[in-house]
C-alpha cells in the first residue's frame, strides 16, 4: 500500500527526520491558513500517490496568500492521472543548495533489502545510475546481521565532496530510513529529493512510503485504509470490498479464470485471437460456489462487458462448485449475457452436466473458448 | 537420477491439522509421498490420515529421519515455522503459504541459506516427480506423466496446463517445479536449470515466465552464457498486462520499465529460446527439439 506523502512526512519526522514546515490541508480555508499561519512563500501539493505527479500539475509554487488560494481552487478535487485530490500538502519553500537521494528498498533477485544513496537527487534513481553509477552508493542488508550507522558511514565514504558532518548526516538519514523499513514492513523508503539547504540542514522535501500488503495485519493503523486505496478504478474498489483479485482493462470480453498465470495467459490469448478483455480477475486455488456467483455478479454488471469467459483449470478448485457458482452469479443478475466457459480437471463432467442443464456450453480447451466467446464480441 | 525429491525423500507436514494440511496430506499419500509426520504445535499426539502428529519438527525428525517439510502454516506464523524447519535439519522445505510477509521471506530464506536447506516457495504449488510417483505439494496430479521434460515456473494452474499439453504430447515430466508467485522466492530459475543440466532423466526444459522482477532475463543470460546443454523452451505471462497493477501474484507487476514480458521474451529469443505464444505450443515447440 502506497501512502501518501504526508503519511510519509509524518513517519519520517517520528524518527527525527527533518520535513519542511507545513500542514495538511482539505478546504480552501484550510489552505488559506497554513499559508497565512507559514508566513512566506509557500508550495501546495496534491496528496495522490501517482507517479510524475510535478509534471501532471500537481505541485504549485506560489509567493503570497491569495495565489495560494487561487493555486487551492485549481487543485482540490481536481483529477490527476485518474485519481482525484482530496487534500493538499501546504509547506514553506526550502532554499536548496544540493540535492541528493536516499532510499531503501527490496532487491528481489539478492533477496536482500538493499539501501541507495545518491549525491544527485531530484531526478529518477534509475537515470542516475545509468548516466553516472559512481554517484550513486549501495549496501546489500544481510539480515542476521542488520545495518548499522558505522555501516551507513561506510557506505558514504567513496562521496569525497561531502565534508564529515555532512557524511554523519546523511549516513544517519540512510540509517533511519532503514529502521523505518523495518519498522513498518515497507518494501520502499524514499527520500528524493534529499535537500542541503543554504543553511547546510538536511530536509526531505518529498517522500514515498510503500507498505508491503502482505504485512498490513502488523500494522492495523493502516488495514483499514487500505480497502480504498488511491489509484482504484470504480470496479477494482468494488472488487476489493467483495475480496475479489481483480484489475480493470479497457476491453468487452469479461475474463474470470483461477490462478494468476493461467488468467494473465487467457488474457494474452484473447488478446492475440483480436479480442479485447475488459478485466483481470483470478477466483483464487480451491474457489468455492461464493466467489465465483461473486466474480461473474461483478463482471456481469460492468456495462462495457459484452460476453464473459471462465477458465478454470480444476486441482484444488473443483469444477462441479465453479459451475454452481456460474449459475447463481448469473441467476442473482438483471444483465443477460454471452458466457462460454472451459473446464478440466477435477469433478470435470459433474460441472459440465450443471452448466448444460442451464444451457451453457462448456469446452475443455482453453483456445477453443477463447474462439468461442469472440464470436460474441465481433 | 532425480532433483530435489526422489524414492527416498521423508516428508513431514507442517499445519497437518488445518483443513489444507488434511486434505494435500491425503493427496500426497495416495499418490506415494512418504509422509512420516505431521506438526502442529500444542496437537502432538494425535493422527491425521493413519501419520502421527508431533509438537515441533524436531521432534518428528528425531522419530523419522525426516530431509522435506512441506508447509501449510498461516502466514502470520511462516517464519518461526521455516525457522523451525531450518533449525530442525531439513533439507528440501516446500512453502505452499500465501501472503508472507517480504520482511520474514527474506529473514528465513537467509538463514536457511546459511543452513544449507533449499527452500522452494512461499506461494509455491511444489514439486513433482511423475516418474517416482513422489509428490511434495498442491498440484492435480493427473495432469502429470512420467517422461523427459523438466518443467520450472511461477505459475500453479498455467504449469499444469502446460503440463497437460506435455504429457498429451507424449513426453511427460522428469520433475515439474512451482518456484511461487512471490517477489522474495528461494530456489530461482537459475538454481533449477543448473540442477537439471547434468540431470540424465531431463531431456529439454520449459521455463514459464511471467510479468514482473528480471528472473526470466537473468535466467536467458545463463543459458546463452554457460552453453546449457539441453533445448529449453520458454513461455512468458502477461504480455497485456497494464502497468503498476499487480496481476494477482505478489511479484506479477511491472514497475516504470522493468519487468515487461517484452523484455523476457526478448531476452529468451536473443539467448536461442524459443518463445511460445500460447501454452499449447510448448509441446509442440518441445516436440521438434527434444530427442526421447
Amino acid at each position: 500500500m502506497k501512502l501518501f506523502e504526508f503519511e510519509a512526512k509524518n513517519i519520517l519526522r517520528k524518527y527525527g527526520v527533518v520535513t519542511p514546515k507545513g500542514d495538511i490541508a482539505k478546504s480552501l480555508a484550510e489552505a488559506e491558513r497554513i499559508a497565512r499561519k507559514i508566513g512566506k512563500p509557500v508550495v501546495l501539493k496534491a496528496q495522490v500517490v501517482v507517479s510524475s505527479r510535478g509534471k501532471s500539475g500537481g505541485i504549485i509554487f506560489v509567493n503570497d496568500v491569495t495565489a495560494a488560494r487561487e493555486a487551492a481552487v485549481d487543485l482540490i478535487g481536481s483529477t490527476i492521472k485518474g485519481s482525484i485530490v482530496r487534500s493538499l500538502l501546504v509547506e514553506e519553500r526550502v532554499n536548496v543548495a544540493e540535492e541528493f537521494y536516499a532510499s531503501v528498498t527490496i532487491d528481489r533477485q539478492a533477496r536482500r533489502y538493499i539501501v541507495l544513496g545518491s549525491t544527485t537527487g531530484g531526478i529518477d534513481i534509475e537515470q542516475v545510475a545509468l548516466a553516472s553509477p559512481d554517484r550513486i552508493t549501495r549496501h546489500w542488508v544481510d539480515p542476521a546481521v542488520g545495518f548499522s550507522q558505522s555501516m551507513a558511514e561506510s557506505m558514504v565514504v567513496k562521496f569525497s565532496n561531502l565534508d564529515k558532518h555532512d557524511s554523519v548526516e546523511f549516513a544517519s538519514i540512510l540509517h533511519t530510513l532503514h529502521s523505518i523499513a523495518m519498522d513498518y514492513d515497507a518494501e520502499l523508503v524514499e527520500i528524493n529529493p534529499l535537500a542541503k539547504t543554504d543553511a547546510g540542514q538536511f530536509i526531505a522535501v518529498d517522500a514515498r512510503i510503500t507498505i508491503d500488503d502482505n504485512a498490513l495485519f502488523r500494522h492495523p493503523e493502516f488495514q483499514e485504509r487500505s480497502l480504498v486505496t488511491a489509484g482504484d478504478s470504480p470496479w477494482e474498489a468494488k472488487a476489493k470490498q467483495e475480496n475479489l483479485t481483480y484489475v480493470d482493462l479497457d476491453g468487452n470480453i469479461g475474463i474470470i479464470g483461477n490462478g494468476a498465470g493461467l488468467v494473465m495467459a487467457t488474457l494474452d490469448l484473447v488478446y492475440l485471437s483480436g479480442g479485447r478483455p475488459a478485466n483481470f480477475l483470478d477466483v483464487g486455488g480451491g474457489a468455492g460456489p461464493g466467489v465465483v456467483k461473486r466474480a461473474v455478479e461483478l463482471v456481469i454488471s460492468k456495462p462495457e462487458v459484452a460476453a464473459i469467459l471462465v477458465n478454470i483449470l480444476g486441482g484444488v478448485t473443483r469444477c462441479d462448485l465453479v459451475a454452481q457458482g456460474i449459475i447463481e452469479g448469473f441467476n442473482e443478475s438483471t444483465a443477460r449475457k454471452h458466457v462460454v466457459v472451459r473446464l478440466m480437471g477435477t469433478n470435470e463432467d459433474e460441472g459440465a452436466h450443471i452448466l448444460h442443464r442451464a444451457g451453457i456450453h462448456t469446452h475443455s480447451s482453453m483456445e477453443e473458448a477463447v474462439r468461442e466467446v469472440l464470436k460474441f464480441v465481433s | 537420477m532425480s532433483i530435489l525429491i526422489d524414492r527416498d525423500s521423508r516428508v513431514v507436514v507442517q499445519g497437518i491439522t488445518g483443513n489444507e494440511g488434511r486434505f494435500h496430506t491425503r493427496a500426497m499419500l495416495h499418490y506415494g509421498t512418504r509422509i512420516v509426520g505431521g506438526v502442529t504445535p500444542g496437537k502432538g499426539g494425535q493422527r491425521v490420515e493413519g501419520i502421527p502428529v508431533y509438537d515441533t519438527v524436531g521432534e518428528a525428525v528425531r522419530n523419522n529421519s525426516v530431509d522435506t517439510s512441506i508447509m501449510f502454516v498461516p502466514a502470520a506464523n511462516a517464519l518461526s515455522a521455516a525457522f523451525e524447519a531450518i533449525d530442525a535439519g531439513i533439507k528440501t522445505l516446500v512453502v505452499i503459504t500465501e501472503s508472507i510477509p517480504q520482511k520474514d521471506a527474506i529473514e528465513f530464506i537467509a538463514k536457511a541459506d546459511r543452513a544449507g536447506t533449499v527452500v522452494v516457495g512461499p506461494n509455491a504449488p511444489g514439486v513433482i516427480n511423475p516418474g517416482a510417483r513422489i509428490h511434495v505439494g498442491v498440484m492435480p496430479v493427473h495432469v502429470f506423466r512420467p517422461g523427459v521434460i523438466g518443467m520450472v515456473s511461477r505459475s500453479g494452474t498455467l504449469t499444469y496446463e502446460i503440463a497437460w499439453h506435455v504429457s498429451n504430447a507424449d513426453l511427460g515430466q522428469s520433475t515439474c517445479i512451482g518456484i511461487g508467485g512471490d517477489a522474495i522466492v528461494g530456489l530461482d530459475f537459475i538454481k533449477i536449470l543448473d540442477m537439471f543440466r547434468d540431470e540424465e532423466d531431463t531431456k529439454g526444459v520449459v521455463i514459464i515466465g511471467e510479468i514482473g522482477g528480471n528472473a526470466e532475463e537473468l535466467a536467458a543470460q545463463y543459458i546463452r552464457e554457460t552453453n546449457y546443454p539441453k533445448p529449453v523452451v520458454a513461455y512468458v505471462a502477461g504480455r497485456f498486462a497494464p502497468p503498476e497493477k499487480r496481476m494477482g501474484h505478489a511479484g506479477a507487476i511491472i514497475m516504470g520499465n522493468s519487468g515487461t514480458a517484452k523484455s523476457k521474451i526478448d531476452a529468451f529469443v536473443d539467448a536461442g529460446i524459443p518463445v511460445a505464444e500460447k501454452p499449447s505450443k510448448v509441446a509442440e515447440l518441445l516436440k521438434t527439439l527434444v530427442k526421447k
